[in-house]
């Protein structure tokens, strides 16, 4: 048994240490708005914050997370910037499929919380890791740049 | 063979294609007013009478409007992000007269009868089909419930329904009377069906045109769009697969025991062609495909590797084939003629490789079938389960899903019939995710093609004509069964038999190369994006070797084309072709019909070193005709134009021993924030009948990047991608 501390909520799992964040949120805690993708870190749909910082799920051993706190897509609507960062990407109108937003948008709002006056070489670099099949990059740059105070 | 040969007689891609003048005759009456689906088909008895036997089948079948107002519209087309339900929902709100947000989206079920897409011609979502042929009859349906629910009101008023208008999910009287549709709605249902429904004066739009909320958009931010890998359903396991690697090889034998003591693990299920394991999640599922010993039959394609495919495919290129068009004599022309100029270009094989991997939640039970899954032809996975399931089709129960990406891969059903195969051998619902190895290396591929063109050039060096030989796969026979009698894809050679440039003579071979070892499919851009790569490269080199501007050059040909030429002309101006660039930069250009549209692209790019690429500015004008939501059609000019670019700098899938050899987006490299450069798109304004849009933006992003490149640094690359090449972006 171990307890993960995710959206400030304590959550008891019988899992396999080796087993990924990603597919305890997903099948063990039917927590479905983080995605798979490639399963190697290369696409970041996966990503979720730990402890505030932009990471991929899909690498990361359960047994890694114990005693840090984790934050997902679905906790986003209650953070001041994570709200910002929804209302901009339904305001620039940034999603097609959809598929990957939700990795695109802890990406985005793990930057602004760090910089909120990310620079467009920031943003770059923040959103390199994040694929969109769709590429929607115009309106994703478009939509963090709305946010930042830069 | 195909699981899809009884649909053959029905479906030809060629006439889908070559059908951008739509041809619906209201066929498909659809207003399904409440009470009850006993009175409602009554109502459409009446309607039957009126209407000519074809208004009963379909009433019903698009629009609902409910006791509380709300109105429901049944998309014959999935969203897989390109807008197209939010556009088939302004349709509907606009001629129903309520706002949008009143509007919800179901999707449609598998019913050739009710939902067959007449350009396409079954019920499908691709060949950016979707607003052409819905414009129509999905306008004509919200306007037949408006004249329902109008008439209903008058009717309760005694007075004329030409006194009355409807506004926002009201009727409004001419003294003051107002009632909401819900409470019009039992009322309305008893009424014959107006056989003569007039639709709304573009002037008169109040919504179409507009920049539009998309009505899907609000859950794809906040992780609640549910998509088929998110799905849950009671007593459901997760199911992941191995297929053989090598196309057309078997299942040989299995050993299981590690694998069936992993933590999680329910079942091991034995395919013709793969192996399955089921349980409590994801990763277990991956621990025990590791922990299996396969033996693999590879059959007989275990030998192949990328090199023999492409000899054979030139080899392939000097054969006849068949003819696809033939205008004057080009072999005289090019005899007679005092010059010619020969070229040949070669695209690779992709994969669609979109981000939610190939899923399907399937339960078999004794008299049922029932998928929930994204898909684009529904028929086809309602037929290829009933076959597999043994079921009849009537038992077959598809609930359409919002897919996460497709790009043409979900018009096949291949890993809906094998998730079907699974849970037929277990007595649990079963959710199939590939992972992305698996998905990546058993795609239904975008074929590789070799295009040889031969111009007749007159003393100006300007083309009197060309010999265009078309080499590669038949998709329209993988996926229909057979070709045509004429044995020409019409797909392959769309936009080659018609160019947008005037030719005394044009000759068009088709030369049928299937790889056999490779399986092809649908590509997002598919015959147009195929066939615009060389033709705009070639007529680049044309322009280039006659010393020529290569737009005034294009113009110059192009006297039949208004529409074509003004997109030419925009993209110029906005994109300052004129402007002088220094040296190690250039700017390229394309332009192409198709899909109903227009389009024109411009890419400006600066060499560093010898084989670094920026791209520094990207423009692309379209007329796709009116214009339903003006963000949309941006959105998916701008996404498709990187979409082709990707794949035109990066993008090639190689096979070793009968394998892919690309596994994962590491070997498969996507364009990126970092690579990809902001996309300016000007919209043309117009009232004409709209075009199509999901695929228009990727289809000139690769010549005009390769014509940039060749006035950049002076290498003309005719091969793609140009990664193969050394080529890199910085």
């Amino acid at each position: 048994m171990q307890t993960l501390l995710i959206n400030g909520q304590d959550h008891a799992v019988d899992v396999a240490d080796d087993m990924p964040l990603l597919w305890v949120l997903r099948d063990v805690l039917g927590m479905t708005g983080t995605k798979y993708g490639c399963g190697i870190a290369q696409c970041g749909v996966c990503t979720v914050h730990l402890d505030g910082q932009a990471t991929r799920s899909c690498v990361l051993p359960v047994s890694a997370v114990a005693g840090r706190k984790v934050t997902t897509i679905e906790a986003m609507a209650e953070s001041p910037v994570g709200q910002q960062v929804q209302k901009a990407w339904l305001e620039h109108e940034v999603a097609q499929c959809g598929y990957c937003q939700p990795g695109q948008i802890m990406s985005a709002v793990a930057l602004l919380q760090a910089h909120p006056d990310a620079n467009d070489e920031q943003i770059t670099t923040a959103m390199a890791g994040n694929l969109c099949r769709c590429a929607t990059y115009t309106r994703i740059r478009a939509a963090i740049k709305s946010v930042s105070r830069a | 063979m195909t699981d899809n040969d009884q649909m053959v007689a029905k479906v030809s891609r060629r006439s889908v294609l070559k059908g951008s003048a739509l041809s619906l005759g209201g066929l498909f009456i659809s207003a399904w007013l409440p009470p009850m689906v006993g009175r409602s088909f009554a109502a459409g008895t009446v309607a039957t009478a009126r209407l000519g036997d074809n208004a009963a089948p379909g009433f019903g079948a698009y629009v609902k409007v409910a006791r509380d107002g709300r109105v429901t519209v049944i998309s014959p087309k999935i969203e897989m992000g390109q807008g197209v339900q939010t556009a088939i929902g302004m349709m509907v709100a606009e001629e129903l007269e309520v706002p949008l947000s009143q509007v919800s989206i179901e999707e449609a079920p598998p019913n050739g009868a009710l939902y067959t897409d007449t350009l396409l011609q079954f019920q499908a979502t691709g060949g950016s089909t979707s607003t052409r042929f819905t414009w129509e009859p999905l306008r004509r349906a919200g306007a037949t419930a408006r004249i329902l629910l109008v008439q209903a009101a008058a009717l309760r008023w005694k007075v004329a329904p030409s006194e009355c208008r409807a506004l926002s999910g009201q009727v409004l009287g001419p003294d003051g009377q107002h009632a909401d549709y819900g409470d019009l709605v039992d009322a309305a249902s008893l009424l014959p069906i107006p056989n003569d429904v007039a639709l709304k004066p573009v002037a008169d739009f109040k919504l179409l045109g507009t920049p539009a909320q998309r009505l899907d958009t609000p859950n794809k931010v906040n992780g609640s769009a549910q998509f088929t890998i998110d799905l849950k359903i009671p007593d459901m396991l997760i199911a992941s697969s191995l297929t053989c690697p090598v196309y057309g090889g078997k299942l040989k034998s299995v050993k299981d025991e590690v694998a069936r003591k992993i933590q999680g693990v329910r079942d091991v299920v034995r395919l013709d062609n793969a192996v399955a394991v089921t349980a409590t999640n994801f990763w277990a599922c991956q621990q025990a495909l590791k922990a299996l010993e396969v033996e693999w039959d590879f059959g007989p394609h275990a030998s192949v590797d990328s090199a023999q495919l492409d000899n054979a495919l030139l080899d392939a290129s000097i054969r006849d084939g068949v003819f696809a068009k033939q205008t004057g004599d080009i072999a005289a022309a090019i005899k007679s003629a005092p010059n010619h100029f020969e070229a040949v270009y070669q695209q690779p094989f992709l994969s669609h490789s979109p981000l939610e991997p190939m899923s399907c939640v399937a339960h078999v039970r004794p008299d049922m079938c029932e998928l929930w899954v994204g898909c684009q032809a529904p028929i086809f996975a309602q037929m290829g389960a009933a076959k597999i399931s043994g079921m009849p089709m009537e038992k077959v129960v598809v609930h359409n899903q919002l897919i996460g990406g497709s790009f043409g891969r979900r018009l096949e059903s291949d890993f809906i019939f094998q998730a079907v195969d699974i849970a037929r051998q277990v007595s649990y619902p079963i959710k199939l995710i590939w992972s992305r190895e698996e998905d990546m290396t058993h795609d239904k591929y975008r074929p590789h093609y070799v295009d040889r063109l031969n111009a007749a050039l007159d003393k100006d060096l300007r083309p009197l004509g060309w010999e265009h030989r078309i080499v590669g796969a038949s998709i329209v026979a993988s996926y229909l069964g057979q070709l045509p009698e004429s044995g020409v894809d019409g797909d392959a050679v769309e936009v080659a038999i018609e160019p947008v440039y005037a030719l005394e003579s044009l000759q068009v071979r088709y030369i049928r190369q299937d790889p056999g070892a490779i399986p092809v499919s649908w590509w997002r851009g598919v015959g147009p994006l195929r066939s615009t790569f060389p033709i705009e490269c070639f007529i680049d080199e044309l322009a280039r070797n006659a010393k020529a501007d290569p737009v005034e050059y294009r113009l110059g040909l192009m006297q039949e084309q208004p529409r074509a030429q003004a997109v030419l002309r925009k993209v110029a101006e906005l994109a300052g072709w004129k402007e002088a660039l220094p040296a190690g930069q250039g700017r390229g250009v394309a332009v192409s019909a198709v899909f109903g549209s227009f389009v024109a692209t411009v890419i400006e790019l600066e060499m560093q070193g010898e084989k670094g690429i920026r791209i520094k500015r990207l423009t692309s004008v379209v007329d796709c005709g009116f214009v339903n939501n003006p963000t949309s059609v941006a959105s998916q000019m701008e996404g498709g134009t990187l979409f082709g670019l990707s794949a035109a700098l990066f993008n090639e899938i190689l096979v070793e021993k009968g394998q892919v050899v690309q596994r994962n987006f590491n070997a498969y490299r996507q364009i990126r924030m970092s690579d990809a450069p902001a996309v300016h798109v000007h919209v043309m304004p117009s009232i004409e009948s709209p075009g199509g849009i999901g695929e228009t933006g990727v289809v000139p992003a690769a010549a005009a990047l390769v014509n940039a490149l060749h006035v950049a640094c002076g290498v003309r690359e005719r091969r793609l991608p140009l990664s193969r090449f050394g080529y890199f972006t910085v």
